[in-house]
């Protein structure tokens, strides 16, 4: 079978898949934010943590809950790291340094999951287990809870409150997160991926000389890595290293991992606004710009220069041959496509067009479908920026989904947007002006401005993945890294929140036949030409240097 | 229940006249703004709209730095004077924009001040005395007389006497108006003549707080303040202007690591051509040029808030009477109770000299329908006219010894039986039939040879006026509901609203039911828009969020709106929704094109700055501009220039068809935002076509 047919079909199973879940899943997700009633494991948690689950919040409790809590779990992943010398299972592996410690705790509460660390030599198993596992599950969470939190505000009318932080945030742990990855982590350890609590295990190689392999408990922490977006590896070779992602399908359910909630939570959105149609709009718009990205870097992989690569036909170069070109573009495109970060290939040996095609699926604001719950509430205040423009050329003051645009909306909306490309520009500008580390970049020329581009994109996008050319492990990339991740992750939730709030409390227009429709083709294309329009506006000078630059060479 | 009454009974066409004005933007109102507009090159006047003054600045900087260039000799000081001369340009035609779009203003409100000349006022004291003082001495509650020939000293209510009154100095409107004390007629204008008689005026406002003085401060646009989408949209329009700025600030490090530092001149000319100079320049242009439109078609908006609100109206309450029906009844129908033509001339007899609308309409009818004569013949001019009375409740004429009255039923049964004639026995039921279908029954009789005969029934009923049907429709595709208010009982309510295509009525109608009527809409989220003239109006204009009193209307009544029609013409509430809606479009429509021109300047700027690191990039080129500086310098031109060819369309506004919104927004955005793509493209390569040609030669 061709590399071309192999690639379809694979791409084939995943949509099929994709498919069969969206309904039963995206349904579910509306009843688990709408359900009255709540399950003794969760009454039990609400009464430790001393939460009336019946009681709703405004905007302002609930951001403090999430910030609180992140806070409070970045202090606490620290210290864990910090004190790793006195932790069980930590083979001798001691304190993680102080500036790891705190880029790898940012990292991994904001769902970045980027990773200036070697796992196998820096971290324990506890730490893995108590500290990062733990992250990818209540990241993930909060994430969702935010976006449902938005659509809050626009089902609900004159009212402040926008659900209850604690209840939202236990019930996707308990009723979603946990029970999908117990099931999955056991198909993935059918198909090889390993999970034991030993240190390793030394062999003979070929070369007659002792080699340690690690070992460790990678199947819970593979699943949950994936369908939480996460992207943080156990292993330094993430999804290339074949305890991690053993096969050809192991690889498909991984991609099927990583896209099943971003792409289900439009249709929860659906069933809350009471428009599945409403829901079905904003898929297609992030379908259509996944299918496009996916199109440029496979195009672009199957189609490199240079003799050795035309000789393989194709760049496979940092490739795993058991996924092929298909197999890793796929991977490639979702994986920055849903700020997972997860990687089954080495990003920084795709081709200038390939690797352009990745770090502008991270640019485009993480909503092809982007992480969980973050690529909903990214394309739904994109939405609201179209739907303000459109809306004025069509003579009324902008409604989405029966609640008027005014200064509040269009506010907090443009501050969600402008957090990213703001981070990325100042970050990439700053990190170049500084003598000292442009001594420490190892590619020069355009390629090496990719670099920087795609570590701060990567960071401020909450991705996670990277242009491993980069040495990002002096203090300077720790620090302003760590500081893209947090501001890149919670100015736009708080601005989301306001945003919320300021939904909620209005009452609600009903549509006419003067009101924009927000549904359908016209409209899809709108805001997938506002989410393309803001990215080319924004980055366009800053890619001609870099990708552009390269990929017209 | 009121009722609304318009001045002539005549249907305006659908498109009401604008007044005709002098041409909105040609090389005289360009030379009219210049002063204006130098005026406003000072950093303070920039600083009311962020995006400007991000012009401004930079504008200031490149200047420094090509005198810096002139003074040292070094770099390429003309191709840096040319761009701090067209970044002054962008400034200087923004301030044009603005300055053309007010002197419109300034001239009426020039014209409004003329009428204010200081008026000698006659106040009448409480013992009958009159003193002169000054029209400014005058105090909310005296009362002053006002004769025929003199001004009106202020606003205020007639408290006495009746006076036609010449308004045109605030209407434009030469026919004089009746005012009168009591009822909905009774508000005087400070300005104002009397032409006849004399009237008692209580005064009811300050002097320098008048109507006069309030239209005057809306013209000129003193009083003008951001609407909330303007709000809206400036915020969008800066965070844009944020982004470019850390775009560009960002570009010179990595442009500077790739080997190809930039000079300040050509970051700033990026910078320039892609913040949204051109809806930053004519955004405020485009506001006074809204009101003005509502100005010239003697609507007085009294907020910029209620402008915008009307295009957001979901309902409109139209009073049936003089709205959506003519004033006045009309004859429609003869129902004979013998001899068809013997009705029709006994009809037309008994109001040929009746002066009524109504009296008229049934002559009409008799000439339109029976080919009978409309002036009375030589015979008919001697007869006697019988002039309808309170108390005999019936008009005609006596020819000699033939008599006909026609009136009210239970009048002339009693003449016919007195005149030894009897009433037939289907009179009643007929009656009651058309007064049940919300008709007015006239009973038409004869006294022929000594003895009295009833000849039939003429039906008055209500006329819609001709095109209603379609401008509902019209409404409807615009996605506005229209609810018919009448005092009718619900089924001539029905009759009606069937008839002129409202989609809904309210009938028997009380101030109440009209109040809540609006709560209950405003309730379900949707924006209420209405008329009215009445004091009883006066709380429901005041709670529906865009209310247009009728000038003729009660200063209560005018007080409570947002709006005042001067011509109190009620249907214009429509075209007050349309201008409301252009509005916004005009904003999104422009908004649009300037964001959609930054493709082109990308691809003619960034090649040029970047081609001689990697010439790769020189295939970004796709104008093919002749060199990196007219590249670049062509691209400020347009950025310039664009926004001088665009003030005619904002101050005119984006045509508004009524449409569904669908329709509308692909229209466009395929006008505005497809044409925002192409035409810079085109221009920039004509413009750098000359400019290459300049710089070559």
């Amino acid at each position: 079978m061709s590399d071309l047919w192999a690639g379809l079909s694979q791409i084939g199973v995943l949509l099929l898949c994709l498919a069969a879940a969206y309904k039963p899943l995206g349904d579910y997700l509306a009843r688990v934010f709408t359900s009255e009633r709540h399950w003794k494991l969760e009454s039990g948690i609400y009464r430790v943590i001393r939460v009336d689950p019946d009681s709703g919040q405004r905007w302002t409790t609930y951001a403090a809950g999430v910030l609180g809590f992140s806070f409070v779990s970045i202090v606490l992943l620290y210290l864990l790291q910090r004190l790793q010398a006195i932790l069980p299972l930590n083979f001798g592996r001691g304190a993680v340094d102080p500036a790891t410690a705190f880029n790898t705790a940012v990292s991994f509460v904001t769902n970045t999951n980027w990773q200036s660390y070697t796992p196998e030599e820096a971290m324990g198993h506890v730490v893995q287990m108590v500290g990062l596992t733990v992250q990818n599950f209540v990241s993930a969470g909060m994430g969702i809870c935010v976006a449902i939190a938005l659509v809050r505000g626009f089902v609900r009318a004159n009212t402040g409150r926008i659900g209850n932080v604690w209840v939202d945030l236990t019930r996707i742990c308990v009723r979603v997160l946990l029970p999908i990855s117990f099931v999955f982590a056991i198909l993935l350890v059918a198909g090889g991926v390993v999970m034991s609590l030993s240190s390793g295990f030394t062999s003979t190689g070929i070369d007659g000389m002792q080699h340690t392999t690690a070992l460790a408990p990678a199947a819970s922490q593979e699943v949950i890595k994936e369908l939480g977006t996460n992207g943080g590896g156990i292993f330094n070779g993430n999804s290339a290293h074949p305890f991690e992602n053993p096969q050809g399908w192991t690889n498909l359910i991984e991609i099927f991992l990583i896209l099943v909630i971003p792409v289900s939570l439009t249709r929860t959105f659906g069933v809350l606004v009471g428009s599945r149609k409403q829901g079905y709009t904003l898929l297609s718009v992030m379908g259509a710009l996944w299918g496009l990205m996916l199109a440029v870097i496979w195009w672009a992989e199957s189609h490199p220069n240079g003799p050795a690569a035309l000789l393989a036909g194709g760049a496979m170069e940092g490739k795993e041959s058991r996924f092929g070109i298909a197999g890793s573009a796929l991977f490639a495109g979702s994986t920055t496509g849903t700020s997972t970060g997860a990687v089954n290939a080495a990003h920084d040996s795709l081709t200038g067009l390939g690797g352009g095609g990745a770090l502008l699926n991270m640019l485009f604001a993480e909503l092809t479908p982007g992480g969980v719950g973050t690529g909903l509430y990214s394309i739904l205040v994109i939405a609201i920026i179209a739907v303000f423009l459109a809306g004025l050329m069509v003579g009324r003051t902008p409604e989405y989904l029966g609640k008027k645009l005014g200064r509040r909306e269009v506010t907090c909306s443009a501050i969600a947007i402008l957090a990213m490309p703001a981070l990325v520009l100042l970050g990439s500008g700053i990190a170049l002006l500084l003598p000292g580390i442009r001594a420490t970049m190892t590619n020069s020329g355009a390629h090496g401005l990719s670099e920087v581009l795609y570590a701060y994109g990567s960071a401020s996008n909450n991705n996670g993945s990277a242009f491993a050319g980069l040495t990002v492990t002096n203090d300077w990339f720790e620090a302003t890294l760590g500081v893209a991740m947090l501001f890149g992750r919670f100015v736009p939730i708080l601005a989301v929140l306001r945003l919320a709030g300021a939904l909620a409390a209005q009452r609600k227009t009903p549509p006419s036949a003067g009101t924009l429709p927000t549904q359908g083709p016209m409209f899809a294309s709108l805001v997938g030409g506002t989410v393309v329009l803001v990215a080319a506006l924004t980055f366009v000078p800053a890619l001609a240097l870099g990708p552009i630059a390269e990929a017209l060479a | 229940m009121t009722i609304t009454k318009t001045p002539e009974p005549e249907v305006e066409p659908v498109q009401a006249n604008e007044k005709p004005v002098a041409r909105a933007f040609g090389p005289a109102q360009i030379a009219k703004a210049v002063p204006d507009a130098v005026g406003r090159l000072g950093p303070r006047h920039q600083l009311r709209n962020p995006v400007l003054f991000v012009v401004w600045i930079g504008s200031v900087l490149v200047t420094v730095f090509a005198i810096g260039q002139l003074i040292t000799g070094s770099g390429q000081p003309g191709f840096s004077i040319a761009v701090a001369l067209w970044l002054w340009f962008t400034v200087f035609f923004a301030n044009v924009a603005e300055a053309v779009a007010e002197g419109r203003g300034k001239a009426q409100a020039e014209s409004l001040r003329r009428t204010k000349k200081d008026t000698v006022a006659h106040k009448l004291a409480e013992d009958g005395s009159v003193t002169e003082i000054s029209g400014t001495d005058l105090d909310i509650g005296d009362h002053v007389v006002v004769e025929a020939g003199q001004a009106i000293p202020g606003d205020g209510d007639v408290i006495e006497g009746i006076a036609t009154v010449d308004e045109s100095a605030i209407t434009g409107e030469s026919a004089p108006v009746i005012r009168e004390s009591g009822g909905d007629r009774s508000s005087v204008t400070g300005g104002t003549t009397v032409l006849s008689d004399r009237i008692v005026v209580r005064i009811t406002t300050k002097p320098g707080e008048s109507f006069v003085d309030k239209m005057i401060g809306l013209v000129e646009g003193a009083s003008r303040q951001k609407t909330p989408n303007e709000v809206a949209l400036t915020i969008l329009l800066s965070v844009l202007t944020i982004i470019f700025l850390l775009a560009v600030l960002a570009l010179q490090p990595m442009a500077a690591y790739s080997g190809s530092q930039q000079s300040v001149v050509t970051l700033t000319a990026l910078l320039v051509c892609l913040i949204p100079t051109t809806i930053g320049a004519l955004l405020s242009a485009i506001g006074i040029a809204g009101m003005d439109r509502l100005v010239r078609r003697n609507v007085l908006a009294m907020s910029g808030r209620a402008v915008e609100a009307a295009g957001d109206v979901d309902t409109l309450l139209l009073d049936k009477t003089g709205t959506i029906t003519f004033g006045n009844r009309q004859a429609t129908e003869l129902i004979a109770f013998g001899d068809e033509q013997a009705l029709a001339e006994a009809a037309r007899l008994s109001s040929l000299a009746d002066e009524t609308p109504e009296g008229r309409s049934i002559v009409d009818l008799c000439v339109q329908r029976y080919g009978l004569a409309a002036e009375a013949g030589e015979a008919e001019q001697d007869g006697e006219f019988v002039p309808f009375t309170a108390r005999t409740r019936m008009s005609g004429i006596d020819l000699g010894a033939r008599q006909v009255r026609k009136g009210a039923t239970a009048a002339v049964c009693a003449w016919v039986t007195e005149h030894g004639g009897t009433v037939p026995d289907m009179t009643q039921a007929c009656v009651d039939t058309i007064s049940a279908q919300g008709g007015t029954p006239l009973l038409c009789a004869e006294l022929v040879h000594g003895r009295a005969v009833v000849r039939g029934v003429i039906r008055l009923s209500d006329v819609v006026k001709p095109g209603m049907r379609e401008r509902f429709a019209e409404l409807r595709a615009m996605g506005i509901r229209t609810v018919m208010i009448t005092g009718d009982n619900p089924l001539t309510a029905k009759a009606i609203a069937e008839e002129a295509g409202v989609d809904d009525f309210l009938a028997e109608a009380t101030p109440e039911d009209k109040l809540a009527l609006i709560s209950q809409e405003q309730e379900g989220g949707r924006l209420v828009a209405m008329t009215g003239d009445g004091t009883n109006d006066a709380p429901a204009l005041a709670k529906a969020d865009v209310g247009v009193a009728m000038n003729t209307g009660t200063a209560a009544a005018k007080e409570a709106g947002n709006m005042v029609d001067l011509d109190s013409d009620p249907t214009k509430l429509i075209e007050i929704v349309r201008i409301g809606k252009q509005l916004l479009i005009t904003r999104g429509a422009l908004t649009t094109f300037s964001v959609a021109n930054d493709l082109a300047k990308y691809f003619a700027i960034l090649p040029a700055m970047f081609a001689g690191i990697y010439p790769q990039l020189g295939k970004l080129n796709i104008m093919h501009l002749a060199s990196p500086t007219s590249a670049i310098l062509s691209a400020v031109v347009f950025n310039a220039l664009i926004i001088i060819g665009l003030i005619p369309l904002a101050l005119r506004g984006v045509s508004y068809r009524a449409v569904s919104a669908t329709k509308l927004l692909r229209r466009n955005l395929l006008v505005y935002g497809l044409g925002g793509v192409i035409t810079p493209f085109v221009c920039i390569w004509l413009i750098d076509l000359v400019i290459g040609r300049l710089i070559g030669a």
